[in-house]
C-alpha cells in the first residue's frame, strides 16, 4: 500500500507497485490532463510536480511515492487559472495543445526556483519538453510574460 | 488511385449546404451531433459541462444549415466539421460564419462535427480547411443573417431594407430606434423561406470583423487547464484497455504465441489475435496479438510478456543501405516522363557547361505527441467510435467495412488531436478498437505506445533525386532535367503501384517555377516495403529540398549571390502552367510574380547581403509554392567547429491569399520551421531486415527548444486572392534554406538528409 497526496487529497494505492504514476493518475484517478507521450522520460508530456518540483510521471513508479505530494495540471488551477496558464493564453501558445500541460508544469517548476529566468535558464529547463507543433518561441515568450506578472 | 491535391473549389459541400438550407426538412434522426455517451469529452465532443448532454444544431430554435443554429437565448452554435490538431480550425472556420452572421464571437459555441458526409469532405489534410469551405461558410452566415433581418422586418411591419444586422448580435431599425436580439428572432426567422444564393449580400472585405483579424484559439483556456479533450483522454463506462503486439515486418503473421506469462499478470483480462490484412494494406489493421486489460499500464506490461514467433514474410528483405543504392541507381537511369517543355536532350547534346547533383532524403515518422488511440463500442449492429482522427468519414467507412456493417451505423465522434501531420488520416487504429470491442462485447480503448507509433507508422517516403542542367555563360540554365524515385503513397492502395502518383508529382516536381526553356521531369520505379503515407507537406519535402538546393548550387557555380540568382531564375513574373486541374488553375493560377514578391519580402526583412557569409555564419534562401501558397524562407545558421548548428533567426514571407486568422497563420509557419528543423537535423527512419530501427525520441530525435530556431519572423502578404493552404506550406522551403545557409556558413553542401549524416547536428 502506497500513501500519497494528489492535488491535496490523500490517496492509498494497493495496485502494482511498479505502475508508473502517469497511469495511476490517468486511468485510475481520471486526471487526464497529464499526458502520455513516450513512456521513457524523453518528451515531458507527463510532467507533474512532486513536492513542488517537476518530475516525469511516466517514469516514476508508485512505490517511489510513499509520503509524497503530487500536483497535476488539475491541481494548479483550482482557484482560477495559474499565472503561467494566463500567460500561455495571453500569448496564444498552444497549437494542438497536447504537450502544453506538461510544458506549463515544467514552467511552474522553473519559475518557482528562478522567478526571473534568463533565456539560457529557459532553454535548460524547458528542453526536456518536446512540442511537435513547434511552439517553443511562444513558450519562451509566455514564461517571460508570467515572470513579469509575478514580479 | 489517390488524389493528393483535392483542390476542387466546386466541392460537393456547396450543394449539400444549399440543400440543407431547406429549413425544417431536417428530420429528428437526421442530425444528432452528439450522443449522451460522451461523458468526459467536454468540448471535444460537444462543448458542454462534463456528463451532460451535448447541444445539437437540430435542437436549436433556428437552424438554417447543418453548420449553424441559434438558441432562444441568443447563443449561436457553429459546427467545426474539420479536425482540430493545432491548425486552428475550431477558431478560423466558425469565425467565418460568425462574421457574415454579424454574431458576437463571445456568444458563439463551437460544436465539433461528428463524421457525416453531409458536411462534405472532413478529411483534414492537404491544407484544405479554409480554402475549400470559405465560400460555403460565408454563405451560411449570410443566409442566417438575411433570414433574421427578414424576421425582424416582418415583426415590426417595416421594409426589410430599413433593418440591419448589427455587430451587437441584434437586428435594428434606426427610424423607430428599435432593436431585437437574434435569440428573440430565432423562432420567426425559422419560418422565413430560405433565400436564394443570389439574394445574399456577402460583406466586402473592408466590412469583415473576424476574417483576417487575429484571434486566440477558441479552446485555449481549456487546453491550458488540461481538460479532457483528446482521444487519449476518452473514458467510457466499462471500458477495457488494449495494447497490440504488431508484426515487426509489414505483412508479417503470427506463427505461434505463448501468452501464459501475460495472463498471469494483475489487470490483464485476455489476449485476442487480430487477423493480418489482405494486401494492399490500405487502412486495415496490421494484425498481431492484442492484450486486453483494465488499465493501459497492465496492457503494455502484458504485451511485453507475450512470447510470439513471427513469420516475417516478403518484406523482411528491406535493408535501408541496400535500398538507398537501388533508388540512387534508378535515379541515374531514364525514367517515366512526367512533363516536358522544349527539347532538353537537344540542348544537352550541344555540349557546354553541365552541372549535376544527386540528393537523398530518408523516411520520416510523424511522431505526433499523442500516439494513435481510439475507443470503440460495438453494440449489435451499431458502433460508436471516439477517436483523434483527421478523417472521421474514413473511420466510418473502414470500421463498417471490417465489421460488415452499414457506414451510417458507425458514429464517429472526433476528439481533439494531439498532433496529426497526416498520420491520423489513416484510421487503422480505430478499426483495431472496433474489432476488439466486437470480440469482447465491451467498449475498448486501443492505446499505441510511442514505439508502436514510430515502428508502425505510415512513413513519409524515402526519396532519391537526380538533377542536371546546362547553363549559359551567365550561369542561367538552358536545359534542366530532374528525376525523382521513391516508393509511392499509391502503394498503400494498390500493391502493384511502383511509380509516383500524379498527386505526388504535382507536389513540387512536375514543373519548376523557373524560366527554363527546355525542361523534363521524370520519375523512376520503386517498390514499397513499409506503409507509405502523407506527412505534413508530403512529397514537397524532398522535391523542394532537391530543386532549391540545386538552384543554390547553380548560383555558386555562376559565382553569383544566391538571392539575386534566385530572382533571375524566377524571372519578372508571369502565370505558368503547373498542370493543375482547370478549375483550380482558373481560381489559383500559379503566378511567379507572387513567388518573387515573397522572396523579396523575406530577403529584405533578413537584411540579406548586409553581413558577409562564411566563418561559420551564413544565410540561405529558398522559395516554394505548395497547397497554392507562396512561401519564401531565409534561414540564418551558425555552425561551430564541432559541427553543431544553431539557427538564430528565420525570416518567412507567406502569400496565402486571404487569411482567416493571421495569428494562427503565424503559429503555423513558426511551427513549420521547427518541424523542418526536425526533418533537416535528425529526421531519419531506417529498416534492417524489414524491422524499423528507431523506436522512441532517443533514436528518432525531434527538435527541442534548445535546437529549434530561436526566432521565426512571419510576414503575411495582404491579399484579396482566394484563401490558400497554411498548415503545410511552411515546411518545404525551410529545409533547403537551412541547408543553403549551412553551405554559406561552411562551404559544406548537404545533398543527403539529415544533417547527422554529414557530421553536423
Amino acid at each position: 500500500m502506497v500513501h500519497l497526496k494528489v492535488n491535496g487529497s490523500t490517496q492509498a494505492f494497493d495496485g502494482d507497485p511498479d505502475m508508473p504514476l502517469l497511469w495511476y493518475l490517468r486511468d485510475i484517478l481520471g486526471f487526464t490532463g497529464t499526458k502520455f507521450g513516450c513512456g521513457m522520460a524523453l518528451c515531458g508530456a507527463c510532467t507533474v510536480l512532486e513536492d513542488g518540483k517537476a518530475i516525469r510521471s511516466c517514469s516514476t513508479q508508485m512505490k517511489q511515492l510513499e509520503g509524497h505530494e503530487i500536483t497535476t495540471i488539475e491541481g494548479v488551477s483550482t482557484h482560477g487559472p495559474h499565472a503561467v496558464q494566463k500567460a500561455w493564453a495571453a500569448v496564444n501558445v498552444p497549437q494542438c495543445g497536447y504537450c502544453q500541460t506538461g510544458q506549463i508544469m515544467q514552467a511552474i517548476s522553473l519559475l518557482s526556483s528562478k522567478p526571473h529566468p534568463t533565456d539560457a535558464d529557459i532553454d535548460d529547463e524547458m528542453s526536456g519538453n518536446i512540442c511537435r507543433c513547434g511552439t517553443y518561441q511562444r513558450i519562451r515568450a509566455a514564461i517571460k510574460e508570467a515572470a513579469k506578472e509575478r514580479a | 488511385m489517390i488524389t493528393l491535391e483535392k483542390t476542387s473549389s466546386t466541392f460537393a459541400v456547396v450543394n449539400v449546404t444549399r440543400r440543407s438550407f431547406l429549413q425544417g426538412a431536417l428530420s429528428a434522426s437526421a442530425f444528432v451531433l452528439c450522443v449522451a455517451k460522451t461523458p468526459l469529452l467536454a468540448k471535444a465532443a460537444g462543448n458542454v459541462a462534463l456528463g451532460s448532454a451535448a447541444p445539437s444544431i437540430e435542437a436549436t430554435a433556428f437552424h438554417p444549415s447543418i453548420f449553424l443554429g441559434i438558441q432562444p437565448d441568443g447563443t449561436v452554435l457553429i459546427v467545426a466539421h474539420r479536425t482540430e490538431m493545432g491548425n486552428g480550425v475550431r477558431t478560423s472556420l466558425p469565425r467565418i460564419v460568425a462574421d457574415e452572421l454579424d454574431a458576437d464571437w463571445s456568444r458563439v459555441e463551437v460544436i465539433q462535427g461528428d463524421g457525416d458526409e453531409r458536411y462534405g469532405s472532413q478529411d483534414t489534410d492537404g491544407s484544405h480547411s479554409v480554402r475549400e469551405f470559405f465560400d460555403t461558410l460565408r454563405e451560411t452566415g449570410a443566409t442566417a443573417r438575411l433570414m433574421l433581418v427578414r424576421a425582424a422586418a416582418q415583426q415590426w411591419g417595416v421594409p426589410e431594407a430599413q433593418c440591419v444586422a448589427d455587430p451587437a448580435h441584434v437586428v435594428s431599425h434606426k427610424a423607430s430606434n428599435r432593436t431585437i436580439g437574434y435569440g428573440d428572432l430565432a423562432a420567426l426567422a425559422a419560418k422565413q423561406p430560405v433565400p436564394k444564393k443570389e439574394e445574399l449580400k456577402l460583406k466586402s472585405p473592408s466590412e469583415w470583423r473576424y476574417i483576417g483579424k487575429p484571434a486566440p484559439g477558441y479552446d485555449v483556456t481549456e487546453v491550458c487547464a488540461g481538460k479532457p479533450l483528446f482521444g487519449m483522454d476518452v473514458r467510457v463506462d466499462g471500458m477495457l484497455y488494449a495494447a497490440i503486439a504488431h508484426p515487426p515486418v509489414l505483412g508479417g503473421k503470427v506463427k505461434s504465441v505463448d501468452d501464459s506469462a501475460t495472463l498471469k499478470l494483475k489487470g490483464v483480462k485476455q489476449t485476442i489475435p487480430i487477423d493480418p490484412f489482405k494486401p494492399p494494406h490500405h487502412f486495415q489493421p496490421l494484425g498481431g496479438v492484442a492484450v486486453i486489460a483494465d488499465n493501459t499500464w497492465s496492457a503494455f506490461k502484458g504485451r511485453d510478456a507475450l512470447k510470439i514467433e513471427w513469420d516475417n514474410g516478403a518484406h523482411a528483405v528491406y535493408n535501408s543501405p541496400d535500398y538507398k543504392k537501388q533508388l540512387q541507381e534508378t535515379a541515374r537511369q531514364p525514367g517515366k516522363v512526367v512533363h516536358k517543355i522544349g527539347d532538353p536532350d537537344a540542348e544537352f547534346s550541344k555540349g557546354g557547361k553541365v552541372l549535376e547533383a544527386e540528393y537523398y532524403a530518408p523516411h520520416l515518422a510523424h511522431a505526433s505527441m499523442e500516439p494513435p488511440v481510439a475507443v470503440a463500442d460495438v453494440q449489435g449492429e451499431k458502433v460508436t467510435v471516439w477517436s483523434p482522427t483527421q478523417n472521421p468519414q474514413g473511420v466510418q467507412e473502414e470500421v463498417a467495412k471490417k465489421l460488415g456493417l452499414k457506414k451510417e451505423n458507425v458514429t464517429c465522434h472526433v476528439t481533439f488531436l494531439g498532433g496529426g501531420f497526416g498520420r491520423k488520416s489513416k484510421p487503422d487504429y480505430a478499426v483495431e478498437a472496433a474489432v476488439l470491442s466486437k470480440t469482447t462485447g465491451k467498449p475498448v480503448k486501443v492505446v499505441w505506445s510511442r514505439e508502436d507509433d514510430i515502428k508502425f507508422d505510415y512513413f513519409h517516403s524515402v526519396a532519391a533525386m537526380y538533377i542536371k542542367a546546362t547553363v549559359d555563360d551567365k550561369g542561367i540554365p538552358k536545359a534542366w532535367l530532374q528525376r525523382s524515385v521513391f516508393p509511392s503513397i499509391a502503394s498503400t492502395f494498390d500493391k502493384d503501384a511502383v511509380y509516383g502518383s500524379d498527386g505526388e508529382m504535382s507536389l513540387g516536381w512536375n514543373v519548376i517555377p523557373f524560366d527554363v526553356p527546355n525542361f523534363r521531369s521524370e520519375n523512376g520505379k520503386a517498390v514499397n516495403h513499409v506503409r507509405i503515407g502523407w506527412l505534413r507537406s508530403v512529397a514537397n519535402i524532398y522535391h523542394a529540398f532537391a530543386v532549391q538546393s540545386f538552384a543554390n548550387e547553380l548560383a555558386y557555380a555562376a559565382n553569383r549571390d544566391p538571392y539575386d540568382y534566385l530572382l533571375a531564375l524566377i524571372g519578372s513574373g508571369h502565370v505558368i502552367d503547373v498542370k493543375q486541374p482547370a478549375d483550380v488553375a482558373a481560381k489559383y493560377p500559379y503566378d511567379t510574380a507572387r513567388l518573387r514578391h515573397v522572396a523579396q519580402l523575406a530577403a529584405d526583412k533578413a537584411n540579406w547581403g548586409k553581413k558577409k557569409s562564411g566563418n561559420g555564419w551564413g544565410m540561405g534562401i529558398a522559395v516554394h509554392r505548395s497547397f497554392l501558397t507562396y512561401v519564401a524562407s531565409v534561414v540564418e545558421a551558425e555552425v561551430d567547429s564541432s559541427g553543431a548548428v544553431r539557427i538564430p533567426n528565420v525570416y518567412t514571407a507567406v502569400d496565402a491569399g486571404i487569411v482567416a486568422n493571421p495569428d494562427m497563420v503565424r503559429s503555423q509557419f513558426q511551427g513549420a520551421a521547427v518541424f523542418g528543423t526536425s526533418i533537416a537535423r535528425t529526421g531519419e527512419i531506417t529498416a534492417t531486415n524489414g524491422v524499423i530501427d528507431q523506436s522512441n525520441f532517443h533514436n528518432y530525435p525531434v527538435a527541442r527548444m534548445n535546437d529549434a530556431p530561436v526566432y521565426v519572423d512571419v510576414q503575411i502578404v495582404e491579399s484579396s486572392a482566394p484563401p490558400a493552404g497554411v498548415g503545410e506550406p511552411g515546411v518545404p522551403p525551410f529545409v533547403p534554406a537551412l541547408c543553403n545557409a549551412i553551405y554559406a556558413a561552411t562551404g559544406k553542401r548537404i545533398r543527403e538528409l539529415p544533417l547527422t549524416r554529414n557530421g553536423l547536428a
